[in-house]
């Protein structure tokens, strides 16, 4: 296989005396969309928090292309090109939808910097926002303050605001919560997308199986906080361990 | 949205309106003391416009502003005061006001930035207070609680004459004689457009954007990759900077520079008050704030003195409105005001009065 684009070593995270990622070693790559389950307080979240800066890990190190990214701050992996989408919606609510996706495209241009250009002169920068609102099928409610928009177009507002930043890694934790049934495609229809590049790699937190069905290359399961399968989605899905952790006798285990 | 374009076009002509009085007051107000209050709306427009860079655009609360103000003031008043009045000195002191502010700034931004919102604000508050206490304590250069008196450069002289008639006397445009007071006061007049129009650029740019995005949810900017430290940092250096050259001007319109007239925390309170009765997170508003606020310190006691007069004959009400009592009928207002616009005069407009 090809070089891993993203890796984990022995990335561990303690608060107080409780560990809550454990000497996870792992290893993503470009055009694999891998799926990460794992029981509610396995570890996932926390696990997506170290990888793009929103926790510093107490051991080990993750690394991106073989840049060492573990002790740099979210906005310096965000321009390196770690992408994130957060489980809880997390925008700027009173800001209108363009402006959220602006604020995403301008990051990675480097335009946010300019201070004295009006914003309507600079037509490139508009032109690509309005790119990602066409993707995400959130044209006609461009104006509307972010906060005023129904659940599931701030869901896709998430996502179009990942994509604008353009990254190489994209991570979706819990993309569809929160969700209806009828709104959820939408969302996974624009994972899958990114997914049929075959250039990026695909980091994604999910607990509807069906979804997982659809979109996984690859599972990995966390429980504990420990890395306890590692595979192929179907031979992970039928694996005694995944069940027994899933079935709650996972105490046994360990 | 129309409406709230429109709303937010009254806005920009009220304040236009507002702009547009100031160009021409030396015209329209020939009295002394109206010029003043002219000059004085002019420079706090712009001291009140950058301190809501600071806590309506970005969401920091600093207390620090008139200090920023007043090292502008007191660089060009120790300037003008020991090397005496010229462009040359004014410029030395304006530059070195600036240059400190610079530096002050990026310390405490760098030093404190990065922490929570209420340390800044009472590291804000401490620096404040130590250059408050510095400026009356090293008299030999700051002339202490009196302050410092000095002239300005000879074109804004009061007996310089700007244009002359036939006779070698001071030509009269439409009765306003054409003397350095009238240069002075658009000298006060173009600096203060000037740094009003940068602000309306700095917000309108994509930096603006981001500023607002660090008010709205400083975590997922820090995300999306916009190093927040550096933002703050940034903006809390351009509001200073542009305070400092406020200061600059005020001082050298006065002719006078001291604690009360730049740093004591009396003006802090009325930039605070300018801002949320303007509206926070609009520069527009900091016309209507800054305006109604500074008639409102001139002529309230006036107004409050027909008035009482005019209620002679009924009992308690000329008691009431005794002059002497303007500050309780200030307090009055700001209350009614803050309480009929919640989000500040021009904010409410624009959002409309539902939330």
């Amino acid at each position: 296989m090809t070089h891993p684009s993203l890796s984990t070593r022995d990335l561990t995270i303690r608060f107080g005396g409780h560990t809550a990622v454990n000497a996870v070693t792992c290893d993503f790559h470009p055009g694999e969309l891998t799926v990460i389950v794992g029981p509610n307080g396995a570890g996932k979240t926390t696990y997506f928090n170290m990888i793009s800066g929103q926790l510093m890990p107490s051991e080990g190190t993750v690394e991106k292309d073989g840049l060492d990214l573990t002790r740099m701050p979210a906005s310096t992996r965000a321009r390196h090109g770690v992408g994130r989408a957060f489980q809880l919606t997390n925008l700027f609510p009173h800001l209108s939808v363009l402006e959220n996706i602006r604020l995403a495209v301008q990051a990675q241009s480097g335009d946010g910097r300019r201070f004295f250009t009006p914003v309507t002169r600079l037509t490139e920068l508009a032109a690509k926002a309005e790119r990602y609102l066409e993707a995400t099928r959130l044209s006609d409610r461009a104006d509307m303050p972010a906060a005023a928009l129904p659940h599931g177009d701030q869901r896709k507002l998430e996502v179009a605001l990942l994509m604008a930043m353009e990254p190489d890694i994209y991570m979706f934790d819990e993309p569809t919560a929160g969700m209806s049934l009828d709104h959820a495609p939408d969302v996974l229809d624009l994972i899958a997308e990114i997914k049929h590049d075959h250039t990026k790699t695909v980091l994604l937190v999910e607990h509807k199986m069906d979804v997982v069905r659809a979109l996984a290359d690859r599972i990995i399961v966390l429980h504990n906080g420990e890395l306890i399968a590692d595979g192929d989605p179907g031979e992970v899905m039928s694996s005694q361990i995944v069940k027994d952790v899933y079935l709650g006798n996972a105490g046994e285990l360990t | 949205m129309n409406r709230t374009m429109n709303r937010t076009l009254s806005v920009k002509i009220i304040a236009l309106t507002v702009w547009g009085l100031l160009l021409f007051s030396p015209f329209l107000f020939q009295d002394v003391r109206q010029v003043e209050v002219a000059a004085r709306i002019a420079v706090f427009i712009v001291l009140v416009a950058s301190y809501d860079l600071l806590i309506g655009y970005t969401g920091i609360v600093s207390f620090a502003h008139t200090m920023f103000f007043g090292f502008g003031a007191y660089g060009v008043a120790i300037a003008l005061k020991q090397i005496g009045p010229g462009w040359g000195a004014w410029t030395l002191g304006t530059l070195s006001g600036v240059a400190v502010s610079i530096v002050v700034a990026i310390l405490i931004g760098l030093l404190s930035l990065r922490v929570k919102a209420i340390f800044f604000a009472m590291i804000t508050l401490a620096a404040a207070s130590v250059a408050l206490v510095l400026a009356s304590q090293l008299s030999q250069f700051t002339g202490g609680e009196d302050g410092m008196i000095y002239s300005a450069p000879d074109l804004l002289k009061p007996s310089t004459k700007l244009l002359t008639d036939a006779e070698g006397d001071v030509l009269r445009i439409f009765d306003v004689r054409m003397n350095g007071k009238i240069a002075a006061y658009y000298f006060v007049f173009i600096t203060c457009a000037l740094m009003f129009w940068a602000m309306l650029r700095i917000v309108g740019s994509p930096l603006g954007t981001v500023l607002k995005a660090i008010r709205e949810n400083e975590g997922r900017a820090e995300g999306i990759g916009y190093r927040v430290v550096a933002y703050r940092t940034a903006v809390f250096v351009i509001a200073a900077t542009t305070a400092a050259l406020a200061g600059a001007v005020y001082a050298t319109w006065l002719r006078y520079t001291g604690p009360d007239t730049t740093l004591s925390f009396a003006i802090m309170i009325d930039i605070l008050l300018m801002v949320v009765i303007g509206g926070m997170g609009t520069m527009w508003g900091a016309v209507i704030g800054a305006t109604l606020m500074v008639l409102a310190q001139y002529y309230l006691r006036d107004l409050m003195e027909v008035a009482s007069r005019a209620t002679e004959a009924i009992p308690l009400l000329p008691e009431l409105l005794s002059p002497d009592r303007w500050l309780l009928w200030l307090g009055i207002i700001f209350i009614l005001l803050v309480y009929f616009f919640p989000a500040g005069i021009a904010g409410t407009i624009i959002r409309g009065r539902t939330k």
